[in-house]
């Protein structure tokens, strides 16, 4: 059972993987080219995945008393405060530079674009430095 | 008319886009787990940081999983690469993808979400505050995006 937990998050990527590659999300261009507003797919891909993942999270709960592998449904509780709005300023101001976002960067490399280990090495240095100097609550 | 606004197609971004929900429903259903990425990249330096913010239990206790997902999600993009890709690599300088990385990083940290935690979580959670915090990364990442281009930086 316990072994079945990992092969269950191992699969749940690679089919969150596999649609970021089929999307070509794993390419920033693609992702620059909808923020000019010359290629508005990005809104079919984010359509696409809150419909399905709008269904499970929904129905999942309703129908079943807890997951298939044990445990207890998580709900997502976000908070508005300034952390929040400032904090997706920012993110928004770096996915607007490079049009990399931190699903893709991870995703890319199975894809073999090597410059997201760039993004990646960004990614993590700015996740310690918000971690270090700006912990909050 | 539609065609105008979409001209690599449609059906290869609803299909990937619905895998993509497939993905974050299957971690639900199966494990009850919300499966958003960025926080993998503070769980992650749980395991050589000895600070107390990084060794919270939110952080240490998801680690494991955030990995795995994370390996997942390198696999499957590979399992595409080996089945239909070709060969990619961005353009974009290696400066703004480290700049923007780091701004990324610090930002979906600190607001606690990405395009994955509020974009497709958030929504799919029906939290108003990650609809906020939609609207306003895209908001950002418009005008940017925008500003680079109008400087006459290349992407």
């Amino acid at each position: 059972m316990s072994a079945l937990r990992w092969v269950a998050a191992l699969v749940s990527g690679s089919l969150f993987g596999f649609g970021l590659a089929w999307s070509t999300m794993i390419r920033p261009e693609v992702v620059i080219d909808f923020l000019l507003f010359r290629d508005l797919g990005l809104l079919l891909v984010l359509g696409g995945a809150v419909f399905v993942a709008l269904l499970c999270y929904q129905l999942a709960p309703r129908l079943l008393r807890q997951p298939l592998l044990g445990g207890a449904f998580e709900h997502r509780r976000a908070v508005l405060d300034r952390r929040t709005l400032l904090g997706a300023a920012i993110f928004g101001m770096g996915w607007g530079l490079c049009g990399v976002c931190p699903g893709p960067a991870i995703a890319g490399l199975g894809a073999a674009n090597w410059p997201l280990l760039i993004a990646l090495l960004g990614i993590f240095a700015g996740a310690y430095l918000q971690g270090r100097f700006f912990p909050g609550r | 008319m539609i065609a105008d606004f979409f001209p690599q197609g449609m059906t290869h971004y609803l299909m990937g886009g619905l895998l993509i929900g497939a993905g974050v429903g299957t971690l639900f259903v199966l494990r009850g787990l919300i499966g958003g990425t960025s926080t993998f990249f503070t769980s992650t330096w749980s395991y050589v940081s000895s600070r107390p913010f990084f060794q919270q239990g939110r952080f240490v206790g998801t680690r494991g999983w955030r990995a795995v997902y994370a390996a997942g999600l390198v696999l499957g993009a590979a399992v595409f690469y080996l089945l239909f890709g070709e060969a990619f690599q961005t353009a974009v300088p290696a400066w703004r993808l480290l700049v923007g990385g780091v701004l990324i990083g610090f930002g979906a940290r600190l607001s606690n979400g990405c395009t994955a935690g509020h974009g497709i979580c958030g929504l799919a959670s029906l939290q108003l505050p990650s609809l906020l915090a939609v609207l306003t990364f895209l908001g950002t990442a418009i005008l940017v995006a925008h500003v680079m281009l109008w400087i006459g930086v290349a992407a």
